[in-house]
């Protein structure tokens, strides 16, 4: 009785051991190299695989970041800078310096600013609405409120706004990782310059019909009066296709075609609230 | 035994409340507007400008390629406007607007009632006329008449069916056109043989329309080779490839077309349009469409011109019922909802429809059980329960392994489907991204 297990015992110490070593030998045969630096990189970037660097996951960027000797052609947008400097410091490299982004819903058609005129029951995805028809108001171009980007954010950054049914973001939990961009079918969600102090000015409006028939459609449509273009005194704003655009990375925040725009499409995000020059009057006074 | 398609298919009730409504012309008034895409293909070019005087019949925009039909006016009067409108799903596109004066036809339209038998003219001269009138499907899906009768080289058409399954519910504009126009139908119908050359015509008509059987069986000897076929009631059976495999038991592969196994399918409303246009002259330029739906007081089958505004046309016969829930361009089971009662009828509009409240809205969906019924009903072979899950993930490869693109949108799925989930609005987006991605492919 005490024999059988002794046996037992060594047989499977002894089989455990030569199979140890044949399972060494293999590794040591078949091992593949890794530049150790690839699990540092990995360990600095956020983890969160949201694919916002164009990258399969963060494991690809780190991979791509240590082959690549030149790292001015990737950005973690999640990361932002700070990450791209301690990236550099490991790597030796020159670290690229973008300017923090944040995703802006450009429609502000809400259910008072753009009647529904019919009503749509199918499966609920913006996607298939879009592949469907024209939308649930007379604005084919606007948000269709079935939430698609809210869907694709890794973050929780977007929710829909049951009062307006537009979807809205959360600044702090925003990182401009550009999935809603890629899930929003009619291409309302742009990632744009953050700002400083999170000022920003953008138009909320993608309508490309012209100017009556937007404002037919919706009040705060931009109906292309090209005022705004006039105005601006940086050339920052287009006017093209029927539908202004103000380029960010010309905008100097002065605010000037906020004040013109008569449907009050171009919106104004995190300035302290206007003074009225009668006010300075009497102060001045 | 009947003859029928084998794989799945329904039995949904037809309704054919229209069936004994005689067809009644309408007078066109007000204005007309005519998109200048009515078909599958390149849109139509406009070649006349705002205020030019048109007549009924006249070219208005010509076609831009082999695969697009040219549009002709479908009024007399003065032209509005060429500028973009939203059609009945909301999507603004190029139309002509056309003021209406009177009603002067072209002096070369043959308007008299008197029917044509000869057909003297050759093949390469049919194709030529048809190509001039703008035929297009009257099946439902507009594709250019022309474009199916030139057969591709190295292919040959060795039969020619012709559809009068009209196997939608509610629809009864193919079966008036068979009862009332049945000797046109059958002159039509030998003007196509003689285009594509070949020995033999069915035409499948469902046994629900027995009087028609009977009408067209009865005319049958005086026009050679053609053969009527009773076929079973089960939709899709109006499916191209279902009603080959139901008549000549051929069975169309994956990814080609019906030609590849030597058959050319078209409808009878286009047959009837095909006689108008080589022995009259006369171009497409008014459609045959039905008014129907269980609230509906007055049924109707109407010719109306192409371009009239759906709502003048409702309008005429005492606007919407109560408890409108849904208005549909077309069937049940294919039509499409429509978002915009201001927009026009086009070439192939085949009815109006209009859904009571209570039958118009989706039951609210729930999770798959798999129960399989959307596998043992789809008539291409295909599993809607594996494409809607593949399709919500955006995995089109997987969906092409899975024959996403033989999808022909019968809606059999969605109608047996207990969870009522949105089956065919997710296997469609995933059709057409899988289609894109193969065309890319070439």
């Amino acid at each position: 009785m005490g024999s059988t297990i002794l046996v037992t015992v060594i047989m499977l110490v002894a089989l455990g051991v030569v199979l140890a070593i044949i399972l060494y030998l293999v590794a040591q045969k078949f091992k593949v190299y890794e530049d150790p630096r690839i699990d540092e990189v990995e360990a600095i970037l956020p983890g969160a695989n949201c694919g916002g660097c164009g990258f399969a996951g963060c494991r690809a960027l780190a991979e791509a970041l240590v082959k690549s000797n030149d790292m001015t052609s990737l950005y973690c947008p999640v990361g932002g800078n700070a990450t791209m400097r301690a990236t550099a410091k490991i790597l030796g490299g020159e670290a690229q310096t973008k300017d923090p982004m944040i995703a802006a819903v450009r429609c502000n058609g809400t259910c008072e600013n753009r009647p529904r005129t019919n009503q749509f029951e199918g499966a609920v995805s913006c996607a298939v609405m879009a592949a469907t028809y024209g939308g649930e108001t007379a604005c084919t171009y606007g948000c269709l409120g079935r939430g698609d980007c809210v869907v694709s954010c890794p973050f929780d950054a977007i929710h829909m706004n049951p009062a307006t049914d537009l979807p809205e973001v959360d600044e702090e939990k925003c990182t401009a990782c550009g999935n809603c961009v890629k899930a929003c079918p009619k291409i309302i969600i742009e990632l744009r310059k953050k700002g400083p102090k999170g000022k920003r000015i953008f138009v909320s409006c993608i309508n490309k019909d012209k100017g009556g028939i937007a404002k037919k459609a919706c009040d705060v449509a931009c109906i292309s009066c090209s005022k705004c273009f006039k105005t601006c005194p940086y050339e920052a704003i287009t006017v093209a296709n029927n539908l202004a655009y103000i380029d960010f990375t010309k905008c100097k925040l002065c605010r000037k075609c906020v004040e013109v725009c008569p449907t009050g499409s171009i919106h104004e995000i995190h300035f302290p609230p206007r003074v009225k020059k009668e006010e300075i009057g009497i102060t001045e006074n | 035994m009947l003859k029928t398609f084998k794989l799945g298919g329904i039995h949904p009730a037809d309704n054919k409340m229209a069936a004994l409504m005689p067809i009644e012309d309408i007078a066109p008034e007000g204005k007309v507007q005519i998109f200048v895409s009515q078909h599958l293909g390149a849109p139509a070019e406009p070649i006349v400008a705002k205020g030019d005087t048109v007549k009924v019949g006249q070219l208005i925009a010509k076609s831009t390629g082999f695969v697009s039909a040219n549009i002709h006016s479908s009024v007399s009067g003065t032209i509005a406007s060429i500028d973009s409108i939203p059609d009945h799903l909301g999507i603004r596109r190029t139309a002509i607007t056309i003021t209406v004066e009177g009603d002067e036809w072209l002096k070369t339209i043959d308007r008299s009632k008197e029917i044509k038998h000869n057909i003297t003219i050759t093949p390469q001269e049919i194709i030529a006329k048809i190509t001039e009138a703008g035929i297009v499907g009257l099946g439902g899906a507009a594709f250019p008449t022309h474009v199916k009768l030139s057969v591709p080289q190295g292919k040959k058409a060795e039969t020619l069916l012709i559809n009068g399954a009209e196997c939608e519910p509610y629809l009864t504009s193919d079966y008036r056109v068979m009862m009332e126009y049945s000797e046109e139908l059958l002159i039509g119908v030998l003007i196509l043989k003689k285009a594509l050359n070949v020995p033999k015509v069915y035409i499948g008509i469902e046994v629900n329309k027995q009087d028609a059987i009977n009408k067209l069986k009865g005319l049958q000897s005086k026009h050679q080779g053609i053969e009527i076929v009773p076929l079973k009631m089960k939709y899709p059976q109006g499916g191209e490839k279902q009603l080959i495999k139901a008549i000549i038991n051929r069975e169309v592969p994956s990814g080609s077309l019906p030609i590849d196994v030597g058959a050319i399918v078209h409808n009878v409303g286009t047959a009837y349009a095909v006689y108008e246009a080589v022995q009259k002259n006369k171009p497409l330029i008014e459609n045959i469409l039905t008014i129907t739906g269980k609230n509906v007081k007055e049924q109707k089958n109407l010719n109306v011109r192409v371009g009239t505004p759906l709502s003048s046309v409702l309008q005429k016969y005492g606007g919407l019922p109560k408890n409108t829930g849904k208005i549909i361009l077309g069937g049940p089971m294919m039509g499409k909802a429509i978002s915009n009662l201001d927009a026009p009828t086009q070439k192939s509009t085949s009815a109006i429809l209009i859904m009571p409240q209570l039958e118009a809205s989706r039951p609210k969906p729930s999770t798959c059980i798999r129960c399989s019924r959307c596998v043992s009903v789809c008539p291409m072979g295909l599993e809607p329960y594996l494409l809607i899950r593949l399709a919500e993930r955006k995995m089109y490869d997987d969906l092409e392994k899975n024959l996403a693109h033989d999808c022909i949108e019968c809606g059999c799925c969605i109608y047996s489907c207990p969870a009522n989930l949105s089956l065919l609005d997710y296997i469609r987006l995933g059709k057409t991204e899988v289609l894109k991605i193969r065309r890319s492919r070439k």
